[in-house]
C-alpha cells in the first residue's frame, strides 16, 4: 500500500495486475486443492475394497519352498541315518546313525556341537521312532529288542548379545534310562510312541508278525510331583506280515499296517484285532499318526495315502473309517512326517517326490521333485517353516516352506468337511481352542445360512409393514398427516441399532417366551379386528365419520390396534388351553418336539425388521409419491376406484423403485450387527426353525475378530467374511441405485 | 350383502390395511419410545421401600424390607409346575419383583415374591435406603452413628448422619483430586521418563549426563509421590473413621463404616416435592459421576466423555473431507459416466455394513499405519503397543470413513439447490470460481453442510460395531483429555454410551441389577439422537423453504 502511493498513479495498473494475478493463482491453486481432496476421498473409498483384499488374497496363494544346499559332511557319505530332528530356531539339528550314535550339528557349516552315545559300544540300532506330539520325545529300539526312550531339547543362550545368541542343545532320559525288553528274541522292524498325561505306550513290530507293547502307566506323586511309571507288557502274534505301525495318542487303538494294503484296528486293552480295513490294493509302506494323535495316515506303495480315524457309531463302538485320500504322489510312500503345529503333513516318495498336504483342507498344497535324488532322511521344523533334507553323498538341503495357510480352501470353506471325532462331515464354525491340537473348524456355510435366516426373517416381518405403510402415506394420506409421518419414520431411522438389539434381547425377549401365543395370535387377530372396524366404519352415521377427514385414517387406528393387540393378549390364554394344553411354549418343546431358545429367529426377525422399515418405507414412499399425477387423474377418471388406481396403475409404474428398496433394506438386514449380536444366541448353527438362533457373518467378525492374531488364517478368514459382506451389499445397493436412475428418467419423460 | 361385496370389491378393505400399516409403525416407533422413556426415567425415581412379612415355601415367616419393581400375573399351572403350591381354583397368581438389597447378606437383590404367600404389607415411616460402594444398596434401619468408635448421643440420627455423610463425601472428593490429578501427573511423567531413558538406550546416546539428568528428575519425582501418597494415607485413614449402625428389615444388627456410603435417602416420608428433587439430584449424579461395581452402579459420565470427544475428533475429519469431495464432485469434476459412477459408490457406502468399516479400522489403521507409527516414533515403548492398539483417534477416523457418504450426499444435495443464475451473476461480476464459491455458494449451501454433518454426528454416536474393534473398551482408567501434556491423548482406549449399554446390558455378571441402569443409558443416547435428528429435519426443511423462491 505505502509503495504505491510513493509510486503514483503509473503504479496502479501493475498493482492490480499483481491482485489479478494472485487472484487467478489462489483460483487455480483452489481448483487443484479440491481436486486433491476429492481424488484422497475417491482413493479412500477404493482403499477400502483394496485393502480387504490384499489381506484376503493370501489365504489363496500356493505354497512354496526355496532349496538352500547347506554343504557335504563326508564323514555321513555312504552312513545310513535313523533319525533326524530340527529345533525351532532352525539352526540345530539331531541325528542318530545305526550305531547309537546322537549327533547334534549346526546346519551352518553341518559342524558337530556334541556326540551322544545312546548305547553300549557295539549295540546296533534297529529302529528309530519320534513322538510326532510331544516333539522331543524319541524311542529307540536295538537289534536286541530292547528300547530307550531320551528326550532332545534345546535352549537359547543369550549370554553374546541378542546377535550372538547360541542354541545350546541337551539331551536326557525323561523317564529314566532303563531298557524297554519288548522283543526278546529281537528283529524289530517297526515302532511307535504314545506320551501324554496319564500314559506311555511304546509299540513294535517284529518279522513274523510279533507285536510287543510296554503299557506304562503313570502315578505322580502329591508330594514331590516325581512321575513314577507301572510298566505292563503285553504282546500278540498277528497272521499277516507288518509293514507299518502307529499307537493313537489317547493310548487305547493299535494301527498296523500290512503288505496286502489293509489297515488292522487294534484295541491295546486286551490286544484284540477289531476291524481290518481295505485301504489299498497294494501294500501299505509307511504310516504316522497325525498331530494330535487321533488320525491315522497311511501310505502305500502306489504313493497314495489315506487319512482313517475311528468313529463312534449309533451303538457307541467304534468303527474305522477311512476320511479321505491323498492321490498326487506315484511311487511307494517311504516317509510321512506331520506338522507338529497343524494338522498338514509332508510325505516322501521312492522317486524323491516330495508334497505337502493339509488333513482338513484335503488338498495338496505343494508337489515337488527333489533335485538331489532320493534323500535319506528328512526332519521338519516344529513351525513347519522348514525342512531339513540329508543326502546320499553326506550332504544336506534345507529347503524353506512358504506356507501360511493350508488350512484354507474352497471347499473347506463353503462344502460340508469331515472333521476329527465328528460321525459324518458336517458343516461347523468352530474357530479357536485351548490347545494346538484342535482341529480349527472353518466352515462359513453355517455363517451365511444365519446371516440369510436373520434377514429373510426380518423381511418378512418388515416388507408388509413398509411396503403397504408407504402406499397409504404416499397415495392416500393426507398432507397434513404425511408431514408429521414423515419425521417420526426418519426418526425410527435414526435409532441406533444397539438400543433395538438391548431391547430385543433384554426385553421383548423374555416378553415373548410369557406371551408367544399371544404375540403370534396378533397376525390373525389383528387384521381380522382391523377389517371387521372398517366395515363397520364405512356403514356408520356421517357424524362419527365427519371426525376423521379422509386421509387421517392412520389415527383412527391407533386406539383400535392397541385395543386389537389387548384382545389378543387376552385370547391367548383361552385360546392355549384349547389347543395347545394351556401353554405353547411347552407345548411347541414337548409334543411338536421344536425346540425354543429365549433369544431365537423371532426376536431378532422383528427386531432387525423394525430396523429396516424405514429404509424400505422411505424410498418406496419416494418412488410411489413421485409416479406423475396425470396417471392417477387418468385412472380415477375413467371410474376406477382409488385402490384399483393404485394397485394397477401407480404400483406397476413405482414397482421398481419399490424393488430397489427392498434390495436397499436386504442390504441393511444383511450387514447388521449389533441386534443380531444382541438378540440371538450366536450358535453356529443350520436349522431354519424360527425359534432358535443363528450366527451371522457380521455377529461372528465382531465377536471374534478382536481376539483374532494378526495375519493368522482365522484373521483372514474373517477378512473373507467382511470381503463378502462388503461385496453383496455394494452389488444390491448399485443395481438397486441404477433401477431408481432409470425410473427417475422415465417419471421425468412421463 | 351386496353391500359387502362391493365393498371388498372397491378395495377398501385394503386400503384399510394399508392405513394400518402406518399405523403400526408409528405405534412401534411412539411405544418403543415410551418404553425407553418410562423404564429410563424409572431409575431415577425414588420408590417406596415396603416392609413385608412373608410365608415361605417351607411354612417359615420371614420378614422382608425392598422396593417393588415389578408386578405381573402368571397362571397357576406354570407355578405348579415349577413345583410351588398354589391354592386350587385360582387359575392365575399375581407376584412382586422386590428388590431386597442387601447383597452381601442375602447373597441376592431380588426376590420374586406370591401374593397368596404376603401376610401382611407395610410402609414404615423410617426406612432407609443406603446407596453403597460395593454390594448395590442396602435397605432397613438407622438407628446410630458412630464417630471414631464412640456412638454419638443424639435425638436427630438422620441429621448427624447427613453431616457425617457429606464430610465422607467431601473427603472422598479431596481423594479423587489427589489420585486421579496428583498422582496420576506424577505417575504419568515417570512413565515419560522411563520411556525417555529406554529411547535413549535404544539410540545409544545414553550418556553419563543424560541418565544423571533422568536420574534426578526421577528422584524428584519419586519424594513428590511418597508426599503425596503421605497425604493420601492420610485422607484414607480419616475416611475410614465414622460407621453407621443399622439393622434389617429382619432385626439383624451390622454396622456399616461411612467410607462405604455414598448416599442414602428415605423414600418412605418424601412427599412428592422431595421426590421430584431426588429425582433430578439421581439423574444428575447419573449424568456426572463415574462407573462403580463393573458399570452396573453409578454414572456414566466416562462414556459421554468419550462418545463426545469421539464425535467431536470424528467431525475435524469428516466435514472437510466431505465438503471438498462434494465440491470437487458437483462443482470441478467433468459431469459424465466417471462422476456418475463415483457418485453412485459413494452413495453405496452409506449402506456397506459398519462392521466392515470396523474391520478396515482394525487392520489398516490400527494394525498397519498404528504398527508403523509405533515402529518409527514409540520404539521405546515396545512390545507394549501405543498406535498399534484401538485408540480415540482410530476410531474417530474409522467412523469419519464411515459418515463421510452422509456428508457428501447432504452437501451434494445442498450445492445443487443452489440456483444456477447465483453463480452466474457472481461470475459475470468477475469473480474467479473460487470466490464464487467461496463467498456465494459455500455460505448458500451452509445448512445443507450442517444437515450432514448433524446426521453424521447422530450417526457416528450410536453406532457401536466397529468401534467394538478400534478402541472402545468397558471401563477406561483414564479419561482421553486430562491435564498432563500433550492434554489429549489420542492414542487411550475410551468409554462409548452405545458400548457401554451392550456391555453391561450383555457382559455383566450381574444383569438384572445393571437393567435399570441400562434403560437410563439408553434413554440418554435416544435423547441425544432424536433431538440432533429433529434438529438436522428442521434445518433441510428451513433450507428447501429458503431456496422455494429463488427457484421458480
Amino acid at each position: 500500500m505505502n509503495s504505491a502511493l510513493k509510486a503514483g498513479p503509473a503504479a496502479i495498473a501493475p498493482r492490480s495486475e499483481r491482485f489479478h494475478k494472485w487472484r487467478s493463482r489462489k483460483d487455480k491453486l483452489a481448483r487443484g486443492l479440491i481436486a486433491l481432496g476429492g481424488f484422497v476421498v475417491i482413493a479412500a473409498v477404493l482403499l477400502i475394497l483394496f485393502y480387504l483384499l490384499y489381506v484376503v488374497v493370501p489365504l489363496f496363494l500356493s505354497a512354496s519352498m526355496e532349496r538352500s544346499e547347506l554343504g557335504v559332511r563326508p564323514q555321513w557319505q555312504g552312513e545310513r541315518t535313523a533319525f533326524l530332528a530340527l529345533e525351532e530356531q532352525q539352526q540345530v539339528a539331531l541325528r542318530v546313525n545305526f550305531n547309537a550314535e546322537a549327533e547334534f550339528f549346526k546346519l551352518d557349516g553341518l559342524q558337530i556341537i556334541e556326540s551322544v552315545s545312546l548305547a553300549e559300544k557295539g549295540q546296533k540300532v534297529a529302529v528309530v521312532a519320534g513322538n510326532p506330539g510331544n516333539g522331543g520325545l524319541v524311542a529307540v529300539a536295538f537289534e536286541n529288542g530292547k528300547v530307550r526312550l531320551f528326550r532332545h531339547s534345546y535352549k537359547t543362550d543369550f549370554s553374546l548379545g541378542v546377535v550372538l545368541r547360541q542354541i545350546v542343545p541337551s539331551l536326557d532320559y525323561p523317564y529314566g534310562n532303563d531298557l524297554y525288553d519288548l522283543m526278546p528274541d529281537g528283529g524289530i522292524t517297526g515302532l511307535a510312541v504314545a506320551d501324554s498325561e496319564t500314559a506311555l505306550v511304546i509299540a513294535a513290530a517284529a518279522d513274523g508278525g510279533r507285536v510287543g507293547l510296554s503299557w506304562n502307566e503313570k502315578e505322580e506323586s502329591f508330594l514331590s510331583g516325581e512321575v513314577t511309571l507301572q510298566t505292563t507288557l503285553r504282546s500278540m502274534t498277528a497272521d499277516f506280515s507288518i509293514t507299518a505301525i502307529a499307537v493313537s495318542e489317547n493310548h487305547r487303538w493299535l494301527y498296523l499296517g500290512d503288505d496286502t494294503g489293509r489297515v488292522h484296528f487294534i484295541a491295546i486293552d486286551g490286544m484284540r484285532e477289531m476291524q481290518a480295513v481295505q485301504v489299498s490294493a497294494v501294500g501299505i509302506s509307511r504310516m504316522s499318526m497325525l498331530l494330535g494323535g487321533i488320525s491315522v495316515l497311511a501310505g502305500d506303495a502306489g504313493g497314495q495315502i489315506t487319512q482313517l480315524f475311528p468313529v463312534r457309531d449309533a451303538d457307541n463302538q467304534y468303527r474305522l473309517e477311512i476320511i479321505r485320500r491323498f492321490d498326487a504322489q506315484q511311487s511307494a510312500i517311504t516317509e510321512i512326517v506331520p506338522e507338529q503345529r497343524r494338522k498338514g503333513f509332508i510325505a516322501l516318495d521312492a522317486s524323491g517326490n516330495l508334497a505337502i498336504y493339509h488333513s482338513t483342507a484335503g488338498r495338496v498344497v505343494l508337489q515337488q521333485q527333489l533335485s538331489n535324488g532320493q534323500p535319506t532322511a528328512m526332519a521338519l521344523a516344529p513351525r513347519a517353516s522348514g525342512l531339513l533334507l540329508l543326502n546320499q553323498n553326506g550332504g544336506a538341503d534345507f529347503m524353506r516352506i512358504n506356507n501360511e495357510h493350508p488350512e484354507v480352501s474352497f471347499a473347506s470353506l463353503w462344502s460340508k468337511v469331515w472333521y476329527e471325532n465328528y460321525s459324518q462331515p458336517e458343516y461347523i464354525w468352530q474357530s479357536s481352542a485351548s490347545s494346538n491340537e484342535f482341529e480349527p473348524k472353518f466352515s462359513l456355510t453355517p455363517l451365511a445360512f444365519g446371516t440369510l435366516k436373520a434377514s429373510l426373517y426380518a423381511m418378512l416381518f418388515a416388507l408388509p409393514l413398509a411396503l403397504m405403510g408407504a402406499a397409504f402415506t404416499a397415495y392416500f394420506m393426507s398432507p397434513g398427516l404425511r408431514r408429521m409421518v414423515k419425521p417420526t419414520i426418519e426418526v425410527m431411522a435414526a435409532l441406533p441399532t444397539v438400543i433395538l438389539g438391548f431391547l430385543a434381547g433384554l426385553w421383548f425377549a423374555p416378553y415373548l417366551e410369557e406371551n408367544l401365543a399371544g404375540i403370534l395370535a396378533l397376525v390373525l387377530v389383528i387384521p381380522a379386528g382391523l377389517l371387521v372396524f372398517a366395515w363397520f366404519w364405512t356403514n356408520a352415521e356421517g357424524r362419527f365419520k365427519a371426525l376423521v377427514p379422509e386421509g387421517w385414517e392412520p389415527l383412527l387406528l391407533l386406539p383400535v390396534l392397541i385395543v386389537l393387540v389387548m384382545i389378543s393378549m387376552q385370547l391367548a390364554g383361552p385360546l392355549q388351553d384349547l389347543f395347545f394344553q394351556g401353554d405353547l411354549r411347552t407345548w411347541l418343546s414337548r409334543e411338536a418336539g421344536i425346540s425354543y431358545d429365549q433369544r431365537n429367529a423371532l426376536v431378532v426377525g422383528c427386531a432387525m425388521g423394525f430396523a429396516v422399515i424405514p429404509t424400505i418405507f422411505s424410498i418406496a414412499e419416494d418412488a410411489i409419491y413421485s409416479v406423475p399425477k396425470s396417471l392417477s387423474d387418468g385412472s380415477l377418471a375413467l371410474g376406477a376406484t382409488p385402490w384399483q388406481t393404485l394397485v394397477r396403475v401407480i404400483l406397476p409404474t413405482a414397482s421398481p423403485g419399490m424393488f430397489s428398496a427392498v434390495m436397499i433394506g436386504l442390504g441393511r438386514a444383511v450387514g447388521e450387527t449389533m441386534i443380531v449380536l444382541m438378540a440371538t444366541g450366536n450358535t453356529p448353527i443350520m436349522d431354519w426353525n424360527l425359534f432358535e438362533g443363528m450366527r451371522t457373518l457380521a455377529a461372528n467378525i465382531a465377536v471374534e475378530m478382536p481376539e483374532a492374531a494378526m495375519h493368522s488364517s482365522h484373521y483372514r478368514i474373517l477378512f473373507l467374511a467382511a470381503l463378502v459382506l462388503f461385496l453383496f451389499t455394494f452389488v444390491v445397493n448399485t443395481g438397486a441405485e441404477l433401477i431408481r436412475q432409470r425410473l427417475r428418467e422415465k417419471y421425468s419423460s412421463l | 350383502m351386496k353391500k359387502l361385496t362391493k365393498w371388498i370389491a372397491d378395495g377398501t378393505p385394503w386400503v384399510w390395511l394399508n392405513a394400518a400399516a402406518v399405523s403400526a409403525s408409528i405405534l412401534l416407533v411412539v411405544g418403543l419410545l415410551i418404553l425407553i422413556g418410562a423404564r429410563g426415567m424409572g431409575h431415577f425415581w425414588p420408590l417406596p421401600v415396603t416392609k413385608i412379612i412373608y410365608q415361605q415355601a417351607d411354612e417359615s415367616q420371614v420378614m422382608l424390607a425392598g422396593q417393588i419393581r415389578e408386578q405381573e400375573q402368571i397362571t397357576a399351572r406354570r407355578l405348579r409346575e415349577s413345583g410351588v403350591e398354589v391354592a386350587q381354583g385360582s387359575e392365575h397368581v399375581r407376584r412382586y419383583l422386590l428388590k431386597v438389597g442387601n447383597r452381601d447378606i442375602n447373597g441376592e437383590d431380588f426376590r420374586w415374591l406370591l401374593e397368596p404367600s404376603i401376610i401382611s404389607t407395610s410402609k414404615p415411616y423410617s426406612m432407609v435406603v443406603f446407596e453403597r460402594q460395593e454390594w448395590g444398596v442396602f435397605i432397613g434401619l438407622l438407628i446410630g452413628v458412630r464417630e471414631d468408635g464412640k456412638l454419638l448421643e443424639s435425638a436427630d440420627v438422620w441429621g448427624e448422619f447427613q453431616r457425617n455423610l457429606g464430610r465422607v463425601n467431601q473427603l472422598r472428593d479431596e481423594i479423587e483430586d489427589l489420585e486421579k490429578g496428583s498422582i496420576g501427573g506424577v505417575n504419568y511423567r515417570l512413565e515419560r521418563l522411563r520411556l525417555k531413558q529406554r529411547g535413549l538406550e535404544m539410540d545409544g546416546s545414553d550418556t553419563v549426563q543424560a541418565l544423571a539428568g533422568i536420574a534426578s528428575e526421577r528422584d524428584e519425582l519419586q519424594q513428590e509421590y511418597v508426599r503425596l501418597e503421605g497425604q493420601l494415607g492420610n485422607l484414607y485413614s480419616q475416611l475410614q473413621r465414622d460407621a453407621v449402625v443399622v439393622t434389617t428389615a429382619s432385626g439383624r444388627e451390622l454396622e456399616l463404616p461411612m467410607a462405604t456410603i455414598v448416599d442414602a435417602y428415605r423414600p418412605n416420608q418424601m412427599d412428592l416435592a422431595d421426590k421430584i428433587g431426588y429425582f433430578f439430584h439421581n439423574a444428575w449424579k447419573f449424568v456426572a459421576d463415574d462407573p462403580r461395581e463393573a458399570n452396573t452402579e453409578g454414572g456414566i459420565f466416562p462414556a459421554i466423555f468419550g462418545t463426545v470427544l469421539m464425535v467431536l475428533l470424528m467431525s475435524v475429519f469428516v466435514t472437510p473431507l466431505g465438503v471438498v469431495a462434494a465440491v470437487y464432485l458437483k462443482e470441478y469434476a467433468h459431469q459424465g459416466l466417471f462422476t456418475r459412477f463415483i457418485r453412485i459408490a459413494v452413495n453405496n457406502l452409506a449402506g456397506v455394513p459398519s462392521i466392515v468399516y470396523g474391520v478396515f479400522g482394525l487392520g489398516f489403521f490400527v494394525y498397519t499405519l498404528g504398527g508403523s507409527i509405533d515402529q518409527l516414533f514409540f520404539r521405546e515403548a515396545l512390545p507394549a503397543p501405543t498406535f498399534g492398539t484401538g485408540g480415540l483417534f482410530w476410531a474417530a477416523l474409522t467412523m469419519a470413513l464411515l459418515t463421510l457418504p452422509v456428508v457428501i450426499v447432504s452437501t451434494e444435495e445442498g450445492l445443487s439447490r443452489i440456483p444456477r443464475s447465483i453463480r452466474e451473476g457472481s461470475l459475470a461480476l468477475g469473480a474467479t470460481k473460487w470466490e464464487t464459491l467461496w463467498r456465494t455458494v459455500l455460505p448458500m449451501a451452509s445448512p445443507g453442510i450442517m444437515t450432514g454433518l448433524i446426521l453424521a454426528v447422530a450417526r457416528a454416536a450410536g453406532e457401536v460395531a466397529p468401534l467394538m474393534l478400534v478402541g472402545v473398551v468397558k471401563l477406561a482408567p483414564a479419561l482421553p483429555l486430562d491435564a498432563n501434556a500433550p492434554f489429549l491423548h489420542l492414542e487411550r482406549k475410551f468409554m462409548h454410551l452405545g458400548f457401554h449399554i451392550y456391555d453391561v446390558g450383555f457382559q455383566s455378571p450381574n444383569v438384572e441389577a445393571a437393567r435399570p441402569l441400562v434403560y437410563a443409558t439408553a434413554l440418554l443416547l435416544v435423547i441425544v439422537i432424536v433431538l440432533l435428528n429433529l434438529v438436522a429435519i428442521q434445518v433441510r426443511n428451513r433450507l428447501s423453504e429458503r431456496y422455494r423462491g429463488l427457484e421458480t
